[in-house]
């Protein structure tokens, strides 16, 4: 069952629309609504909050303001993740970011809390934002950057090593904010039950959302029942909740009835964080055989000044190359914007589409194919944490990839090739993204039908959860799929990390597969013991679980009937999936995923518009769980970063604060138009330091580097190399060849 | 909450009639009127649905052109036959604009007059002449890369979206306009356009008491048509620039042309200009920097959109050396 292309699970229940959203639940009754009003200035001090006509408004049944909001419990930093704390809101007259919720007005219907909301008569003392990451040049070192990574590294003596070097590239390089945007919208319906309270929310791990919940509300968390079954995307805007959930809960809290509250595309803009713009430069130094002997990546970023965020983008340039003489830095730039947070591939995305642009620059400036520059900076352990890799096969990716593109066609001069109207151009990057490991919990039970259910608070966000623990269970107890059911997105079940950072499918499937094991053990040791089984006195090792049964040579059972008979209640077993910083493996090892991508675009020799003509990329991940989710996860990962490439760019208006471009006709992203041949390759694998079932999580490592692949390419047509991302028709222009006949 | 009454329109009289009220408004496709209200920018009291009128139809003109009814469909419009012969221009602007979907539901005179995408006109916090007269021009100093380069005032920097309307201002189409006392008229759709001025809330020269029945289209000139739109993806974005040309050659030299802007100002930019500066001229690249140059003399960038001028500039020479070669 592990491995095949097996058929979304949940697929007909979403193609009918039977699959239920958080703003969709009517298990409660009729709710009411809530609506969120926002700050219209991006700093300063509420002077005046007069409710009085909104509260008259027909429908409305509370306005909540910071004046009017139960005690809330404060954001502790020392839980150690974010998304676990509190997130209290409405927290007094102080506006710290353009957009900051001011107000909830909850009404009977949708239209009268909106329309209500406008009444909400606000006054405020305006201050002096910072808003424009260009224009302020303090920054400050925080004491680590995202997941705990240290801050800097050293190794060896970089300024001697670059000094030295043949060849060098430094180049100063720009990326933009940047959104998640999953199509769901963050959205919310609290019930209350008795003194609990039932949260229907789309998150990304409950456990977090509970926690939170409870923390930020002062209760006790079993009282607390988060439910998440189905969750339109996340992309890391959903790991944490945000002011919607606890908006929601604390207006059904006080109403004593189900409120629910979903942020507007515009309002998902302003309150549920960004990808921090950054400034990297990128310093390599290589001999005329391309081998680098000093690599450098230092990055500045915005963070809101209260909460800290530092994206982890100079991260994984410590594990890629080798080089004797390295340095890595974050700083940060507080600005009065909205907080920064994890957008898919936090840290990768934007570090390696810069590091991969460098790389190709260096490749230019050596006259050397990319391919190969990469090829021989290819590193025997982690150059900066001294362990062996557990399974690196980026060289594999580079030369299957170069041979099945046709990387020998590639241009070799810039702006050489011409179809028509097109510039045309090849470009290539690696990829390379660390596996992680978290704590996960499942339950497993099988009933008396022989019928699995597994339960765990793991949440399936359209990546193929529901699908692939059901293979998983269905290979560890030998049972068709249609005997597998998969219960998720629960708080009351065995605690997960929830689905995030690429870790969701082997932690999940990893502690199923154990839980599977254990299961099997309990039942041979029941059927060995049981007088009325056929298979009274089995040697267990010679047990075959297959079709429903259990048997050895000549004799079996069904399962249904030995838990029938011995378990009426059924039979279950937990599994478990270890915290990495508890797993040997994981500190003896580098375990990262690896890939690489091939581009090529057109770029119009008048315009400059830039059209993506095919695209692949070749991936190592170890052992793949269904070839299906797993190619349309690195597909959506690719566009991802063409979008990055070419298109995606928040822009701040630097005298509000605000947000301009906040809805889908103002932010570009990749439309179907946009993408016309999109290939992918998994490399054949098994990873066995990464667990047991030898797979690698790979729901980000499309992103990486898969930009740079794009930009290169971009480069390779015009002999334009724009380093402020993404690079648009106006970067390009002033670079193209005059018009000839 | 802002409610609404809503009739169905059953002749083109009685449309106008019930459209005359204060605080009334046609509703066709709704695909641009129905998002300005979901997003408090339109308030309409009282909604006149045009869609069912009979103006559905395309019909042959006596002249040689075509009549297009105000209510046909922007994907029936584009797939026409006798639209696709005699007016490519217009099909390929229409298919170039908003997405299939959209382009079922909405209408001809609905197009003409959809709003602009400016994000200060859609942030009912920012000030917006065109939204909230007097309140400011939000966009002047803020990030203004989709703004107008010629034409604009201190009051207004927005464009015009369509791309239908660029084609039919090259195609020098007539708006045919009825009011309520069952009289009609006609204007030049370049004359149905108003420049933003000081009132830039005021957009064509539509009175409250009419309504567009049709738009009527010349017989073509002879030549090849074009319309070619730039934009940062290949699909479901308004263009940055867009050129809509047609031109007529006679060995080698140009003996008429028809030149329209997209994108640029606040309405669709006919280039007179550009026209005479092709007419008579042999059709080569050095004529057509000379149109571009004459076309974009007065353009004024705003810092964000200042590389339109250039864009304009060269999509003009590249559509008019296409147009040209292939007549």
């Amino acid at each position: 069952m592990i491995g095949q292309a097996v058929n979304r699970v949940d697929g007909p229940l979403k193609a009918t629309g039977r699959a239920t959203y958080a703003y969709e639940h009517w298990e409660a009754g009729q709710p009411l609504y809530g609506f969120i009003v926002g700050a219209t200035i991006g700093k300063g001090r509420i002077t005046r909050i007069d409710t009085e006509d909104a509260e008259r408004a027909p429908g409305v049944q509370l306005v909540m303001t910071y004046l009017t909001t139960p005690e809330q419990g404060p954001r502790d930093e020392s839980i150690p993740f974010e998304y676990w704390r509190a997130q209290p809101v409405l927290t007094g007259p102080d506006i710290h970011y353009y957009g900051e919720p001011v107000a909830l007005v909850v009404a009977e219907t949708l239209e009268e809390a909106r329309s209500a909301a406008d009444l909400v008569e606000v006054e405020y003392r305006a201050g002096r934002g910072r808003f424009d990451f260009g224009e302020f040049e303090d920054v400050y070192i925080p004491k680590t950057v995202n997941a705990g990574l240290p801050t800097d590294t050293a190794v060896g003596d970089f300024d001697a090593g670059f000094a030295g070097a043949e060849v060098k590239v430094d180049q100063q390089y720009t990326t933009p904010y940047e959104f998640s945007l999953p199509i769901e919208p963050n959205a919310c319906m609290a019930e209350p039950r008795g003194e609990d309270l039932v949260i229907y929310v789309s998150c990304q791990i409950t456990d977090a959302a509970r926690d939170s919940v409870a923390s930020t509300l002062r209760m006790a968390p079993e009282r607390v029942h988060i439910l998440a079954p189905f969750v339109g995307g996340g992309f890391g805007s959903k790991l944490g909740i945000h002011s919607e959930t606890i908006l929601a809960a604390f207006a059904a809290r006080t109403l004593r009835r189900p409120v629910k509250v979903a942020m507007t595309r515009q309002q998902v803009f302003q309150l549920v964080g960004m990808r921090p713009t950054s400034s990297q430069r990128v310093r390599l130094g290589a001999g005329r055989d391309g081998r680098l002997s000093a690599i450098a990546h230092d990055v500045t970023m915005h963070t809101n000044p209260d909460i800290e965020y530092a994206e982890q983008t100079a991260a994984t340039t410590r594990s890629l190359y080798a080089a004797p003489h390295r340095l890595t830095s974050h700083r940060l730039t507080a600005l009065d914007l909205p907080r920064g947070t994890d957008v898919r591939a936090p840290g990768e995305a934007p570090g390696m589409l810069t590091v991969e642009s460098a790389m190709d620059e260096l490749a230019d400036a050596l006259r050397m194919d990319p391919v190969e520059l990469r090829i021989r900076n290819e590193p025997t352990v982690d150059p900066e944490r001294d362990v062996p890799y557990s399974d690196r096969h980026l060289v594999d990716c580079l030369r299957e990839g170069a041979r099945r593109f046709g990387w020998e066609n590639r241009p070799a001069t810039p702006a050489s090739v011409r179809d028509g109207q097109w510039l045309i151009g090849y470009g290539m990057s690696a990829a390379i993204r660390g596996h992680f490991q978290g704590p996960t919990a499942v339950r497993v039970r099988l009933e008396t039908d022989g019928t699995a259910v597994i339960q765990t608070d793991m949440t399936d966000i359209g990546t193929g959860t529901y699908t692939i623990l059901t293979q998983v269970g269905a290979e560890g107890l030998g049972l068709p799929l249609e005997r597998v059911r998969i219960e998720l997105g629960r708080s009351d079940h065995p605690t997960s990390w929830g689905s995030g950072g690429s870790w969701g499918a082997t932690n999940s499937c990893t502690a199923v597969h154990r839980a599977c094991m254990t299961l099997r053990e309990k039942l041979l040791d029941t059927v060995r013991d049981d007088a009325r089984s056929p298979l009274h006195g089995l040697d267990p090792a010679n047990a075959v679980f297959s079709d429903g049964n259990v048997g050895t040579d000549g004799a079996s059972e069904a399962l249904g009937e030995i838990v029938a008979r011995n378990h009426p209640e059924g039979v279950e077993a937990e599994g478990r999936t270890l915290f990495m910083g508890d797993d040997p493996n994981y500190s003896a090892y580098s375990i990262n995923t690896y890939g690489a991508t091939f581009a090529e675009v057109g770029v119009d020799a008048d315009t400059a518009e830039i059209r993506l003509r095919r695209m692949l990329g070749v991936y190592s991940v170890g052992r793949v769980f269904n070839p299906k989710t797993a190619r349309s996860q690195l597909i959506g990962g690719m566009i991802w970063g063409v979008g990055a490439a070419l298109e995606e760019e928040a822009v701040v208006d630097p005298r509000s604060g605000a947000f301009v471009n906040r809805d889908f006709a103002g932010y570009l992203v990749p439309v179907h138009a946009d993408i016309p041949d999109v290939d992918v390759v998994v490399l054949e694998g098994y990873d066995d330091k990464a667990n047991v079932l030898g797979a690698k999580g790979l729901g980000e490592v499309g992103i990486c580097g898969s930009g740079a692949s794009v930009a290169n390419a971009v480069f390779n047509a015009t002999g334009v190399r724009v380093r402020d991302f993404p690079v648009t028709i106006e970067k390009l222009l002033p670079g193209l060849p005059p018009m000839d006949a | 909450m802002r409610s609404f009454t809503y009739e169905r329109a059953t002749d083109p009289r009685a449309a106008v009639a019930a459209v005359s009220r204060s605080g009334a408004k046609f509703i066709s496709g709704g695909t641009n009127l129905l998002d300005l209200m979901k997003l408090d920018i339109e308030d309409p009291s009282h909604l006149v649905d045009i869609s069912r009128l009979p103006l559905r139809d395309i019909e042959e003109l006596p002249d040689g052109g075509l009549r297009i009814g105000a209510q046909a469909r922007n994907s029936d419009v584009a797939a026409d036959a006798r639209v696709r012969t005699r007016y490519p221009a217009l099909s390929e602007a229409l298919v170039s604009g908003a997405s299939g979907q959209l382009r079922n539901k909405a209408s001809t005179g609905g197009n003409l007059v959809q709003r602009t995408r400016c994000p200060y006109f859609y942030d009912t916090a920012a000030g917006c002449n065109k939204r909230d007269p007097g309140s400011g021009c939000a966009a002047i100093g803020g990030f203004n890369r989709i703004h107008a380069i010629l034409g604009a005032s201190d009051s207004c920097i927005a464009t015009h979206p369509s791309d239908m309307a660029v084609a039919m201002t090259a195609l020098e189409a007539q708006i045919e306009l009825l009011r309520a006392d069952g009289s009609a008229r006609r204007v030049a759709i370049t004359d149905f356009y108003r420049l933003p001025g000081d009132t830039p809330h005021i957009e064509n020269v539509l009175e409250p008491d009419e309504m567009i029945t049709g738009v009527l289209l010349p017989p073509p000139l002879p030549g090849r048509q074009l319309y070619r739109k730039v934009r940062d993806r290949a699909s479901y974005e308004f263009a940055l620039v867009s050129v809509a040309a047609v031109v007529s050659t006679e060995r080698g030299t140009i003996s008429e042309a028809r030149v329209a802007f997209g994108g640029v100002a606040h309405k669709p930019w006919r280039s007179v200009e550009a026209e005479d500066a092709l007419t008579g001229r042999p059709a080569t690249m050095a004529t057509y920097r000379a149109a571009a140059e004459a076309a974009m003399r007065d353009a004024v960038g705003r810092g964000h959109n200042d590389f339109k001028i250039e864009l304009a500039k060269r999509t003009l020479c590249r559509t008019l050396a296409q147009a040209a070669g292939a007549s």
